[in-house]
């Protein structure tokens, strides 16, 4: 049980992911009940494997036993040890979450069929995140997108629109990568990660190595919705299904920048000959898309464009940290990144509430909801503190240590960019924060069922856990970085 | 043989494979129709599933069966990138079949796949 830990955590949600349909057919819940425990099985384990991590080192998991370079390894150090934790949280509450949302279907394929696709998200990106290999990352990230159109194209008729045009671009950017991969294959010969990185530093074949990370910039970008390639996601975000929302804005970004990392820093390493200027070029990307998130997101009114442009922003905080390539800046991007997740999750279930509650998404609309829905406004408040980054939230925290980074490579205009990108954050989410205080009263009427606290206890969760979380990362910030620093001071930053 | 016909028999299959990845690329940025956007996505995995398979041949290699009178690694292609390849197909097919399955959603909700008409219905 132990040993084959990497395994089970995957193995869980796939498997009840395809029983979920099937299950729906014999009782109306049972599937979607699988589901949610399925995760909530696979959080326990993320967070004993975490826990061994943390004591005895890096778990290398051979599948089928067969030898490393050979067969697929799963690779769990203290980084995607954190991250699958951070994904099976997400991906509970977001469980939970959508479970609101289609009490009045008894579509049985419907309510099994969206939490089957949850639980794939899941699985794919968990996968993502613990593998070793770079074909079976391929796999992975198609799972993970195929299962993000489908839960986008569930949204509406807008919905179904923007889920096509993300499929197509979804599909160049994962050509690109497989493109990518033939390449590197083509003068390694070998498809593990670790392998090919002692490959390609004893025999380093310069040119090929320099178009094949044109290619993952490209893929991973798209993926990610990095500054120019990101022309799909607001769009897509906006109309997603609202009860998928927060996984799909919340972690699904924040997959492919990670497998960025482990392409810049472990597959390829500092001693790839033009390593400085991909640095460069990923600096370049991420200030401008921060400037431009933060300018696009100021001029919107619908609550979900408005978190979406910011999503272009914030992922770019991500990869600033990467682009300026000293630990502690590596950590403050990891910690961006789970920060980040709670943040933008904990918005889109908060908006998510006040849409199951009141069915409106503009923010001119949200006066004196603070009355009532005080936790769901207490939750809009603190997302907002900490993504403009106020203490003690993690937001803060998080553009410290890039800051901290940035100023201990000479990079000031990384921090002066910082800080004109957190000012324009400020902006709107002060615009967010006085709708909700401020604005005069609509007389809204709830169009749900009534209950006797603010909404069902499935919503609840979701919102206390946010608002824990963002806390909580907040002040454990430096056992967090700690954990983080362990491993990325094996690879040889 | 002229040193540009060496150079093509070992190389030249390279440059049709690119010229039909970038023609799969090219069609999807400028067909104004979904349809034919998701054929030249179609084009364009097939593309680098063409790549892969011209990485496994090499000259004097047969198929990777195991023959009693051939014992060395030389005499066989390498069958791995067949076998990734095989993955790689399932998966541009199942794209392919969520695309069509879209595809009939949008010409149900909005009674057209051209992109013009959508976004004009869109923005209504």
């Amino acid at each position: 049980m132990m040993r084959n830990l990497p395994a089970l955590i995957i193995i869980f949600p796939l498997v009840s992911a395809l029983l979920s349909v099937f299950l729906s057919k014999i009782s109306l819940y049972l599937g979607r009940n699988l589901v949610i425990t399925s995760i909530f099985i696979s959080l326990a384990l993320s967070i004993v494997q975490l826990r061994e991590v943390i004591i005895n080192g890096p778990i290398s998991y051979k599948f089928g036993n067969y030898a490393v370079p050979y067969g697929i390894e799963f690779k769990i150090d203290t980084i995607n040890a954190i991250m699958l934790v951070m994904i099976c949280i997400i991906g509970l509450l977001t469980g939970l979450f959508s479970t609101n949302f289609e009490e009045n279907s008894k579509d049985r394929i419907k309510i099994g069929g969206s939490h089957a696709l949850i639980a794939l998200l899941c699985v794919g990106m968990l996968g993502m995140t613990s593998t070793g290999d770079v074909f079976n990352l391929y796999v992975f990230l198609e799972v993970t997108s195929l299962s993000g159109y489908v839960l986008i194209a569930l949204g509406g008729s807008k919905g179904v629109v923007s889920a096509f045009r993300y499929l197509l671009i979804g599909t160049v950017a994962a050509t690109f990568y497989l493109l990518g991969v033939a390449m590197l294959y083509s003068v390694t010969g070998t498809l593990n990660m670790q392998d090919m990185h002692d490959i390609l530093s004893s025999r380093a074949n310069d040119d090929t190595m320099l178009i094949a990370m044109c290619m993952f910039i490209a893929a991973f970008g798209i993926k990610m919705a990095l500054f120019p390639f990101h022309g799909w996601q607001p769009s897509a975000y906006t109309h997603a299904q609202t009860g998928a929302r927060p996984l799909i804005a919340g972690v699904m970004g924040k997959i492919p920048a990670y497998a960025m990392f482990r392409y810049l820093y472990c597959v390829y390493g500092t001693e790839f000959k033009y390593f400085r200027y991909f640095l460069i070029v990923i600096g370049a990307l991420s200030v401008m898309g921060m400037i431009y998130g933060s300018v696009r997101a100021m001029a919107q009114t619908d609550i979900r464009k408005m978190l979406a442009y910011s999503s272009v922003a914030q992922i770019s905080y991500i990869t600033l940290g990467f682009a300026i390539g000293t630990p502690i800046a590596i950590a403050g991007s990891f910690l961006h990144m789970f920060g980040h997740a709670f943040m933008k999750g904990g918005l889109f279930f908060a908006s998510g509430s006040i849409r199951y509650k009141y069915g409106i998404v503009d923010m001119n609309d949200f006066g004196y909801i603070y009355k009532k829905m005080p936790l769901t406004s207490a939750l809009l408040s603190i997302s907002a503190l900490s993504m403009i980054g106020i203490p003690p939230t993690v937001g803060f925290f998080s553009k410290w240590y890039l800051a901290l980074g940035a100023a201990g490579e000479r990079e000031y205009i990384y921090i002066a960019i910082l800080v004109i990108s957190s000012l324009l954050n400020a902006i709107y989410f002060f615009k967010m924060i006085e709708k909700i205080f401020m604005a005069k009263d609509r007389d809204l009427k709830p169009i749900g069922r009534d209950s006797v606290m603010e909404l069902p206890w499935t919503m609840m969760i979701p919102i206390v856990i946010s608002i824990l979380m963002i806390l909580g990362l907040g002040l454990f910030n430096v056992k967090i970085i700690n954990i983080l620093l362990m491993s990325l001071g094996g690879i040889g930053i | 043989m002229t040193s540009l016909e060496t150079f093509l028999a070992a190389k030249g299959i390279y440059f049709l494979t690119f010229l039909l990845l970038f023609l799969g690329l090219y069609g999807m940025i400028t067909c104004g129709n979904y349809m034919k956007k998701l054929i030249c996505m179609n084009i364009m995995q097939v593309a680098v599933i063409f790549i892969f398979l011209c990485l496994a041949q090499k000259d004097g290699g047969t198929i990777p069966v195991l023959f009693s009178n051939l014992r060395n690694a030389e005499d066989y292609i390498n069958p791995l990138p067949h076998a990734l390849m095989l993955t790689a197909i399932v998966v541009s097919m199942g794209t392919t079949g969520v695309g069509l399955a879209l595809l009939t959603r949008i010409k149900e909700k909005y009674g057209s796949i051209e992109e013009d008409e959508i976004i004009e219905r869109e923005n209504k």
